[in-house]
């Protein structure tokens, strides 16, 4: 006759115990949707905080990609504690501070100065009043990743010499009923004739970042912009990072490069504004990991919560059936087995809570996400969410049901079998 | 030797009172004996039955059961005798009632090393023994008091224990269902199981080969059943009230019967 081991008979009690608890859950449901309720809500909050946040993270991402993240702006910005000295023209990008910020920072691939002007722009009878005409350098192109499609860019020549040539997107095409291949026409803008030398792709821009239907757009040469509205200046400059990962050393370049040019004392506040699209990002992400501590916080208190409820439920079933644990007892039951059956049943109940949460949580994310318009497109609950509360289910269930279990296995079997 | 038991006691402490459940018990039983133990109420029968279980410790003395000394061992070990030395029956018969008795009886194997294998063809086999092949998925309230008793009975055999005890295993029985455990065990006994029973019943225990009287916690008779003094005078009086009774209705008697026994 073949012994069974002591491993084999409790995994053996385990493996019964589990069909016969999960039975029991199904019969007792309103019961057990009580008891767990902590460890349901819990679970369900694990899973709906996980899948907002990341889907958040997701389409933050994306959003950032279509800008690009290695883009950087400089501004001029007057804090107030300058107030008393300058003027918010005299913070503004000098050409000169453009041209040392080229000439010095070495992590930046181009940088560019963006001089914006305002015009009336007519194409025979179709006249639009006050147009932002932006004023560019070539490599423009390569900082906003926004191709050519007919004609060509604006050369060095036609910057030198400060030719009226304007470059146009499509919205321009349509708004202006220009032919359909504009290159070879020429604009009004102010009276003045611009020839059209090019057609600028449109990125499919999102709404976070002023996409969305877009509007007609007119580039000319930055020096001709210069020179035809003088009064205006630059906007700003943006450039981009030849990695990723220089944003910080970029920021310290021409934070010192435009310090000492501005003559700012240690201490002093800086007069203009460096921003990386990476900074956004990381900001972003120290927000969603707050966001994940406190709601990790709520998770922690209902799961405890719940757990309590789950112990409470096991003391009561222990007293319950001390006459069944004597009778098992009785028959021959080793102390272990009968741990081992009321953990079981423990953790069987928290598993059937998590079930419910996850259930429950995956359905509000399904009911979020069939919202007509949602942006969260890519909401879902990642499987390690999944197996997360899984995981923390078993551990309250056996963590609050060990107590429960060890009163059972050390009842006095005779105790136990005359308990009314 | 199966059962040895020497100078047993068990004391309970309430308060300032202690009571003597137990107060220094010899017995020996032999492989296949058949043993009644009678006493008054109070006297620690079932005390003593208790301690024979393994389901109880003694405070003093020494229990040894095939060999084994249980009074060295501790719960888990206990338990392990419990499980494959010992067939218990409860005067309650103490079934799970949500389940049916083939469940009830398949429940000593879930804890067994041994009997692992075919468990449920075991029970089946443990059932029909018992005379409830039809029975088999009955819940315990689907089922007569004596079938209960019987479901009990086929539990206790299941695991093939050296030693039966059953504490007053006919109290909750009426006299014709108490005949018929009686008869199972008598048949068990002849197959060769040794047997234990608490009862006050003396015709219940005039089955038994021998007698052993409890009284304060201790022995105080310990015959075989055709010589023990107290048995006898039941068997003459109750011959003495089945000639009366003959006589009143003309009808003859041949064996005794609880009704016209004296209390
Ligand atoms: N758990 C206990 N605590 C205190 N005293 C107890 C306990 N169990 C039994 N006793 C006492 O021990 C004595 C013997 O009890 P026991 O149950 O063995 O008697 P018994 O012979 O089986 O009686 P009955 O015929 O009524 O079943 C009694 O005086 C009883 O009150
Ligand atoms: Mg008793």
């Amino acid at each position: 006759m073949m012994l069974l081991s002591p491993f084999m008979l409790i995994l053996r009690v385990i493996s019964q115990t589990f069909v016969l608890a999960i039975v029991q859950v199904l019969a007792n449901k309103f019961r057990t949707f009580l008891t767990t309720l902590g460890i349901i809500i819990a679970v369900a909050s694990i899973v709906i905080v996980v899948a907002a946040l990341s889907g958040m993270k997701q389409f933050v991402l994306d959003e950032f990609e279509t800008v690009g993240v290695k883009r950087i702006f400089v501004d001029g910005t007057l804090p107030p504690s300058w107030r008393t000295r300058l003027d918010w023209r005299d913070v503004q990008l000098k050409d000169h501070e453009v041209e040392a910020i080229r000439t010095h920072v070495t992590s930046l691939e181009h940088f560019v100065p963006m001089y914006f002007t305002s015009f009336s722009v007519q194409f025979e009878e179709q006249l639009l009043e006050s147009v932002t005409a932006i004023g560019i350098e070539p490599a423009w192109h390569d900082v906003e990743n926004r191709d050519i499609l007919q004609g060509r860019r604006f050369g060095a020549i036609d910057l030198r010499e400060r030719r009226n040539v304007c470059v146009i997107n499509e919205a321009a095409v349509e708004e202006l009923n220009l032919p359909r291949e504009p290159v070879g026409s020429f604009l009004l803008l102010s009276g003045r004739r611009f020839l059209v030398v090019g057609l600028v792709e449109t990125p499919d821009q999102s709404a976070m970042f002023g996409g969305g239907d877009t509007r007609t757009e007119v580039y000319i040469p930055f020096t001709t912009a210069r020179a035809l509205d003088p009064d205006r200046w630059i906007n700003y400059a943006q450039g981009e990072l030849k990695d990723a990962s220089m944003a910080d050393e970029a920021i310290a370049e021409i934070t010192a490069v435009l310090r000492q040019l501005r003559g700012i004392e240690p201490g002093e506040e800086n007069t203009f504004d460096v921003d990386v699209v990476q900074q956004f990002i990381d900001q972003f992400n120290n927000i969603a990991r707050v966001i994940t501590l406190i709601a990790g916080g709520i998770v922690a208190i209902s799961l405890i919560v719940g757990g309590i409820g789950i112990m409470n439920i096991m003391l009561v079933s222990v007293s319950e059936r001390t006459r069944e644990i004597g009778l098992r007892k009785a028959m021959g039951a080793h102390p272990l087995i009968i741990l081992t059956q009321f953990l079981v049943e423990a953790v069987v109940l928290c598993l059937a809570g998590a079930t419910v949460g996850l259930s429950f949580g995956q359905l509000v994310v399904m009911g979020v996400k069939a919202v007509p318009d949602f942006p969260l497109e890519t909401l879902a609950v990642p499987p390690w969410a999944v197996l997360l509360s899984a995981g923390f289910s078993t551990g309250i269930g056996v963590i609050f049901g060990i107590f429960p279990a060890i009163k059972a296995a050390r009842l006095d079997p005779i105790q136990a079998l005359h308990h009314e | 030797m199966t059962i040895s038991i020497r100078n047993l006691r068990k004391i309970y402490r309430l308060g300032s009172e202690t009571v003597r459940a137990l107060d220094g018990v010899d017995l020996q039983i032999r492989r296949n004996e058949f043993v009644a133990i009678m006493g008054p109420s109070g006297s620690g029968k079932s005390t003593m039955m208790n301690i024979l279980g393994c389901l109880d410790r003694p405070t003093s003395g020494e229990y040894t059961l095939n060999g084994q000394p249980t009074h060295k061992m501790g719960p888990a070990r206990l338990a392990r005798v419990r499980n494959e030395e010992i067939g218990f029956i409860f005067q309650s018969f103490e079934l799970l009632p949500k389940q049916t008795a083939l469940k009830n009886v398949t429940l000593p194997m879930i804890y067994s090393r041994r009997h692992w294998l075919g468990a449920k063809a075991r029970a089946r086999t443990a059932l029909q023994r018992v005379g409830l092949a039809d029975r088999m998925s009955h819940r315990p309230n689907q089922l007569s008091g004596g079938q209960r008793q019987r479901v009990a009975v086929a539990r206790a055999l299941v695991n093939e224990p050296s030693i039966l005890l059953a504490d007053e295993p006919t109290g909750n029985l009426d006299t014709k269902t108490t005949d018929e455990i009686i008869a199972l065990f008598r048949d068990l006994h002849a197959e060769g199981q040794t047997i234990v029973i608490v009862t006050h019943e003396e015709e219940v225990a005039g089955h038994a080969e021998r007698i052993v009287r409890l009284r304060d916690g201790k022995i105080v008779s310990d015959f075989p059943t055709s010589e023990d003094p107290t048995h006898r005078e039941y068997l003459r009086a109750a011959a003495a009230a089945a000639e009366r009774l003959a006589q009143s209705e003309g009808v003859a008697t041949s064996e005794p019967s609880s009704e016209g026994a004296p209390a």
